[in-house]
């Protein structure tokens, strides 16, 4: 029936549940962003709650303990929270904080497989504790003085946390092997009527016969007195009463079991007799709250009549033929008049859609903040870059097409060429369409922010006020993923390094609060980040002194002031006199220049001393697709990323220089600029090597030094489909990927960085040996083999 | 033909597992993440068993009971709530709600698939 029902049955799920958590602990840090700042509305309080309720639920599923416990405590608090019993105060804010670090650690322990240390989390157990028992005073309504309301609640929230844990999941006790029970078979005799408010729940009487018959033998008697006349019948009311005699090797457990859900919806009567017919117990105990299944149970005192059985003949052999007829009877009966008929579903015909819709109509749907509904679903990503992919190789066959159908000129003009045209019409609006189920707001990213701030502005006892514009704005998955770090480093270093502290800026005539603006925004197919501070700026001297001392800069050198600015992005560089644990240690904002510039993107600051700093970064929307200009080098083709280019110059001859290692510079505006010869870097015959002969295209470097590229002449610019190069075949030095042209030959993307320490390797060999690296030639050929 | 039961949680992991352990039994299972949805997709569709969760956004499992006690197509369907053991209120609130029994989580799939047998024969 179910496959390996027996060894963790629902081990394949812990992937969701995990992708679930973090989806619901990046919604929890917004919402208590949201909570602290006061923008907040009862429902954020509700989806916290149902955040870590959702989480303790998942948790019991797979037995992280530790999860389960330490989510129940929190979700208690969040309880009385959005009950209103506490108020939002700042401590109880900081409380809610701490618990979710907690709560996410504890996850990524479950994740990890780790076991989390006894004692961790107790700081924030404890202080929850404290507001439940109204020791904080802010939070709870009593201040805890009156030691009674103190003990009133500690007993409440010990009532609460004395719940049980999961444990190992029990047997099942759906089918125990009777020859594990009791061996004696008991006799109970159960009297049960059922009363009108059973059927308004939907319970039904057969399957409850059905179920205790299931446990043993049985005798039936039913009572059918009650019955009135076809005409005076009321097709919703309840008039049989039954009377069951047991015999079962079943504890009285199971047959509570049996009348679980319409205990309160009838008169129960379950006895058990011994041999002699004698009554010996009526347990009509209401201490099944819970049963050992933990699984509940309503008792009403009143619902079993106590003791009104205290000696019950047991039905004698003479009756027992009367008893099995009427236990026919009862069956059959028990399945048509005890349903009204007027609500059986098979028996009123199927309600029009319009009913339904109506019934829906006055219930408020999801609304994103401007309004509008939204309706997804949930997708595998692998499923979404297959799909990208795919039309990745149609938009490929497309232009190949495309270009035999331009070749041929007695289609051109046809119906075959319109037929094109509107072909690749669609299959660029496909295209678009595809690459945007990929894309996602940078919201996720954009809400983890307000947290990072907080806990460092705190930390360096700084009022800073975050604003974030156009969190809606969309850009790729793997764009947004890469984006954290670079931004929260980002972040870090303008609360650091940028902003002031409240005397400081108040001296220097500010208000005492900085503030940072975060924004987003599609410019030209790029997406536009920007953060900018009003902080005191850039300080140039420093940088430039400290620039020189370490040997970023030559001592003699003269920067323009924006140079010197952008100097905080070379490796190994920091201004803080001393390194902090937020943005210091000086591996900073070459790690974020690096992290941008592998994602085909770029930084720059730009700063107004006194004023503040703003950061730019610039990023495709898509690590799918990039536009490229195509250059033609030798006989071979090239794609250089649109975005690394700067300009593209035809040198003179008298601004082309020699220099004495080998190779060329050419000097523009007054700056000299290192050419590199792709040509000769990969040793393809023909090419040209006279900068004043080719064309020479500058691209910034990640370094952001500005390079030349000698090539032979543009082909154009396209946008092309990013194929991996390392899942296809190698990494290959100076190729960063590979494309296919309309062609369907295979172009390779140029890594610039790569190309420039070729060049480094490629003069060395020159001048010991004389001679070209022969490993790199024709690399595109041999690709192209592949 | 087999039956059919619509499972209501806003928790997709709770969601795949009782479908799963439905499945697993041969019944029909059809999924909505929350009240609203599962209203909307019960749409002209009827079927033999409600199981809903009771924390969800827009509309909560004890409105759903209700919104469906007061419709006359879902007067006789058998509804289960899906409930965390510490919650005896809300056994209570569904079942004034209208709720025909109650499903405590974490469950293993015999538990289960045993209480959906007791309400959907």
């Amino acid at each position: 029936m179910l496959p390996a029902a027996h060894d963790d049955p629902f081990a394949q799920f812990k992937a969701t549940f995990f992708e679930e958590c973090s989806e619901l602990l990046a919604d929890m840090e917004q919402n208590l962003a949201d909570l602290e700042s006061g923008d907040y509305e009862n429902e954020t309080l509700h989806a916290i709650f149902r955040a870590v309720h959702s989480i303790k639920a998942g948790a019991g599923a797979f037995s992280f303990l530790r999860l389960v416990n330490f989510s129940h405590k929190f979700e208690f608090l969040l309880d009385e929270l959005r009950e209103g019993h506490l108020s939002v105060a700042p401590n109880l804010v900081e409380t809610l904080f701490r618990a979710s670090d907690v709560l996410s650690d504890l996850i990524g322990f479950a994740q990890n497989g780790e076991v989390a240390d006894d004692a961790y989390g107790q700081d924030a157990l404890d202080q929850i504790e404290n507001f439940l028992t109204g020791e904080d005073g802010a939070g709870a309504g009593e201040p805890a003085s009156s030691g009674q309301a103190s003990a009133q609640a500690s007993v409440k929230v010990s009532g609460r946390a004395a719940f049980q844990p999961v444990t190992e999941p029990k047997a099942t006790s759906a089918a125990p092997d009777t020859a594990t029970a009791e061996n004696d078979t008991k006799h109970f005799r159960i009297e049960f009527t059922p009363r009108e408010a059973m059927y308004r729940h939907a319970n039904e009487p057969l399957l409850i016969i059905r179920e205790l018959k299931g446990l043993g033998r049985t005798e039936t008697t039913i009572d059918t007195s009650r019955l009135p006349s076809l005409q005076a019948m009321e097709p919703e009311d309840a008039y049989f009463s039954w009377v069951f005699d047991l015999w079962t090797t079943y504890d009285r457990e199971e047959i509570d079991e049996v009348f679980e859900f319409v205990v309160d919806d009838c008169d129960l009567t379950i006895v058990t007799l011994d041999d002699e017919d004698q009554v010996v117990a009526v347990d009509v105990s209401p201490g099944h709250e819970e049963d050992d299944d933990g699984f509940g149970f309503f008792v009403e005192e009143g619902a079993i009549k106590e003791g009104t059985v205290t000696a019950v003949p047991a039905a004698t052999p003479a009756t027992t033929l009367a008893t099995t007829l009427a236990t026919t009877l009862a069956t059959t009966l028990a399945a048509t008049p005890a349903v009204p008929a007027a609500t059986r579903p098979d028996a009123s015909p199927v309600a029009p859609a319009a009913d339904a819709a109506a019934m829906a109509a006055p219930i408020p749907t999801r609304r994103t903040t401007d309004g509008l509904k939204v309706a997804s679903i949930r997708v595998e990503v692998d499923r979404v870059d297959r799909l990208v992919n795919m039309v990745g190789e149609l938009v490929i066959t497309q232009s190949m097409l495309a270009q035999e159908v331009q070749n041929d000129e007695s289609k051109s003009g046809g119906r075959v060429a319109t037929g094109m045209d509107e072909l690749s019409m669609h299959i660029r609006e496909l295209q678009e369409n595809v690459m945007s189920i990929r894309m996602q707001p940078v919201k996720s990213v954009f809400s983890r922010m307000p947290r990072i701030v907080r806990d460092v502005s705190k930390k360096l006892d700084k009022k800073v006020r975050l604003v974030t514009v156009g969190e809606d704005t969309e850009v790729d998955k793997t764009v947004i993923e890469e984006l954290a770090d670079p931004l929260t480093h980002m972040i870090r270093n303008s609360l650091d390094h940028g902003l002031e502290t409240p005397e400081e800026r108040l001296a220097a005539g500010k208000s005492e609060e900085g503030t940072i603006h975060l924004s987003a925004e599609h410019r030209g197919g790029r997406i536009i980040i920007e953060i900018i501070d009003d902080g005191r700026g850039i300080n140039r001297e420093k940088v430039l002194s400290l620039a020189k001392e370490k040997g970023v800069v030559a001592e003699d050198a003269e920067l323009s002031d924006n140079e010197i600015d952008n100097l905080i992005f070379a490796p190994g560089f920091s201004t803080a006199d001393e390194v902090t644990d937020l943005s210091g240690r000086g591996v900073g904002m070459d790690v974020v220049r690096r992290n941008i510039q592998s994602l085909g993107g770029r930084v720059s600051v730009q700063s107004f001393p006194g004023r503040g700093t703003r950061f730019q970064l610039t990023l495709p929307l898509t690590l799918a697709v990039l536009d490229g200009m195509i250059v033609g080098v030798a006989d071979q083709k090239y794609v250089i990323p649109i975005n690394a280019i700067i300009e593209t110059v035809r040198p003179p001859a008298k601004d082309v220089e020699q220099m004495v290692g080998g190779g060329n510079v050419i000097r523009i505006r007054g700056e000299y600029i290192h050419v590199l010869p792709v040509a000769s870097i990969f040793g393809l015959k023909g090419g040209i090597t006279d900068p004043s002969k080719g064309l020479v295209i500058l691209v910034e470097t990640e370094g952001g030094r500005t390079v030349g590229l000698l090539v032979d002449a543009l082909a154009g610019q396209q946008q092309v489909v990013i194929k991996s190069l390392e899942t296809n075949y190698k990494a290959v030095e100076g190729v960063a990927s590979a494309t296919i042209l309309g062609n369907g030959s295979v172009c390779l993307i140029l890594d610039i960085d790569g190309l420039s320490k070729m060049k480094v390797q490629h003069d060395t060999d020159k001048s010991s040996r004389g001679s070209g690296n022969k490993n790199e030639k024709d690399i595109g050929t041999k690709v192209a083999a592949e | 033909m087999s039956k059919k039961i619509l499972a209501v949680d806003d928790s997709k992991t709770m969601r795949d597992m009782v479908s799963f352990t439905l499945k697993g039994a041969g019944y029909d299972v059809l999924v909505a993440d929350d009240g609203v949805n599962a209203l909307s997709a019960l749409v002209g569709e009827n079927v033999d068993l409600i199981i809903t969760d009771v924390n969800m956004p827009n509309m909560n499992g004890i409105e759903l009971v209700q919104k469906l006690r007061g419709d006359p197509r879902f007067r006789a369907t058998p509804i289960l709530i899906l409930t965390t053991e510490s919650d005896d209120g809300i056994k209570q609130q569904g079942r004034a709600a209208g709720a025909t029994g109650w499903i405590v989580k974490p469950f293993v799939p015999e538990k289960l698939l045993k209480i959906v047998g007791k309400v959907c024969a």
